[in-house]
């Protein structure tokens, strides 16, 4: 069977704008939570989140290109430039042909959309700027990657909420193992830190107020976030033809419906999501040694979360770190679990586990070792990194040393 | 008053100019009258800006549709040919 393996990793998000930067926060502990900067912030109730800080898009882009982007795309062009650089692929035409784009986004450019409704409502104009289409679609950060990097071949955006980033680098897997594709540039973009972005998840009564604790007894909620990270994936003969550096297999992937409530969480779907993961990976539970949990921090994920990876890791759920690093970087919706991503190869790489910071108090309900507040050394040689979305649509992801 | 309205024009042509050479990343002195957008760079994208740009700064309602550059609802052919068509825009709206 063909082999999937990373080449590249790129990010822009609260925690640093590269990969490394990222790694240093989350090895420091760092939260990015922080005041919200939006317009009419007075207005919300919801004034916390983490935001991308000190981006300056026109440092990265010309005028005339950054008219056609939305704060998504930057995002995800930034990350994408850092993957493609490190990965130092040169396509031929032909290879082009064989190298597609999939990213996941819950929101598109939402700010997008936002800034223009204000235009037509508020400011009751009947004119809009030309771009508001090519900036506002779910697949215009996917076609910009394709357009500045010549990528001709199969490329698509996934929207499945807060679980869209895996589903699109599973998909991206799943395409350079079945042959259609040797190269995807693959992960998640999200900026929906606007007002209406924001207030739309206020009403759903489920966001903190003070900062995100998953696991933590205390916990009050979800925080969100904005940001991305994208990364080369490679088929592995393609990959090691020309010696690039390999910074970790994408073993296997693992999906399910819960086809139960629409923002509920469900023990049934992340089970079998984990247990489909497992089994592509030709892997045992005991084999995972750090799971990246979804995490998100409310009530009822955190709990259900720990149940589910109790009836699929048994035992040995007593000595796997379980962390979420959203308690750092905040939700990033659609773009989270390829943020979350980094936190898996980094636990390959450099054998350090990313914690989960604001942690108070253990939960009698949560029967894990969420790695509380410091991050913890720990050799490990196969992640699983599990993103649940609203709409009861589950991904995970696992990830194996390359030797 | 007739001497207004050709200040006015002239204001015209030179706020077209400067919205078209913002476009197309040059300097207004760099574009006449005989310039055509494609040759000062300016795609198809970007006439739709310009389009967009010219609407806001005037406050008019321009006849385009990118699917029929060429009919003579409002002439594109040249920057003179678009200044004259905004000038009568313009004196309409005025009327």
């Amino acid at each position: 069977m063909r082999r999937v393996v990373i080449t590249g990793a790129g990010t822009l998000n609260p925690l640093g704008e590269d990969v490394s930067a990222s790694f240093a926060a989350m090895q420091a502990g760092h939260c990015a939570i922080g005041p919200l900067t939006c317009r009419d912030v007075e207005r919300l109730s919801v004034q916390i989140g983490a935001e991308v800080r000190g981006f300056d898009p026109e440092a990265h882009f010309a005028r005339n290109t950054l008219t056609l982007l939305d704060r998504f795309s930057q995002f995800a062009l930034v990350s994408a430039r850092q993957a493609m650089g490190q990965a130092g692929l040169d396509l031929s035409a032909d290879a082009a042909l064989r190298a597609g784009v999939i990213l996941g986004t819950a929101g598109g450019g939402n700010t997008t959309v936002d800034d223009n409704y204000r235009t037509v409502y508020e400011e009751g104009k009947n004119r809009v700027h030309p771009f508001v289409v090519p900036r506002l679609m779910h697949n215009a950060a996917t076609s910009h990657l394709a357009m500045e990097f010549g990528l001709k071949g199969p490329s698509f955006t996934v929207s499945t909420a807060c679980a869209s980033a895996n589903h699109a680098m599973g998909q991206a897997a799943q395409l350079i193992r079945g042959g259609v594709a040797d190269i995807m540039l693959t992960g998640g973009s999200e900026a929906m830190l606007c007002f209406g972005g924001i207030k739309a998840w206020e009403g759903l009564r489920v966001m903190s107020r003070d900062t995100c604790r998953p696991f933590s007894k205390d916990r009050s909620g979800m925080v969100q976030g904005e940001g991305a990270a994208v990364f080369v994936f490679e088929e592995l003969d393609h990959a090691r033809a020309r010696g690039a550096e390999i910074l970790a297999e994408v073993a296997g992937f693992g999906m399910s419906s819960d086809a139960g409530d629409i923002v509920m969480p469900d023990l049934d779907g992340p089970v079998r999501a984990m247990r489909a993961a497992l089994a592509d990976a030709g892997l045992a539970p005991q084999d995972i040694g750090y799971v990246n949990a979804h995490g998100t921090g409310t009530a009822a994920n955190d709990r259900v979360e720990a149940r589910a990876l109790r009836a699929v890791l048994g035992d040995h759920l007593d000595r796997v770190p379980v962390s979420s690093t959203k308690s750092m970087h905040g939700h990033l919706i659609g773009a989270t679990s390829a943020v979350e991503l980094l936190a898996g190869v980094m636990a390959l790489r450099d054998g350090i586990i990313a914690p989960t910071v604001n942690f108070t108090e253990a939960d009698p309900e949560i029967a894990l070792d969420p790695v509380p507040n410091t991050a913890r050394e720990a050799r490990v040689d196969a992640v699983m990194s599990n993103a649940f979305a609203f709409g009861g649509l589950n991904a995970v992801l696992i990830l194996k040393r390359y030797t | 008053m007739g001497l207004d309205i050709r200040q006015e024009m002239d204001v015209v042509a030179e706020r077209v100019i400067a919205i078209i050479a913002e476009q197309a990343m040059l300097e207004p002195e760099d574009i006449t009258q005989d310039s055509q957008l494609a040759e000062l760079g300016i795609d198809s994208l970007g006439v739709v800006e310009c389009i967009f740009g010219i609407e806001e700064a005037f406050g008019i309602t321009v006849p385009f549709n990118a699917n029929t550059p060429d009919q003579p609802g409002f002439d594109i052919s040249s920057v003179g040919a678009i200044i004259a068509e905004v000038e009568k825009l313009v004196a309409r709206r005025a009327a």
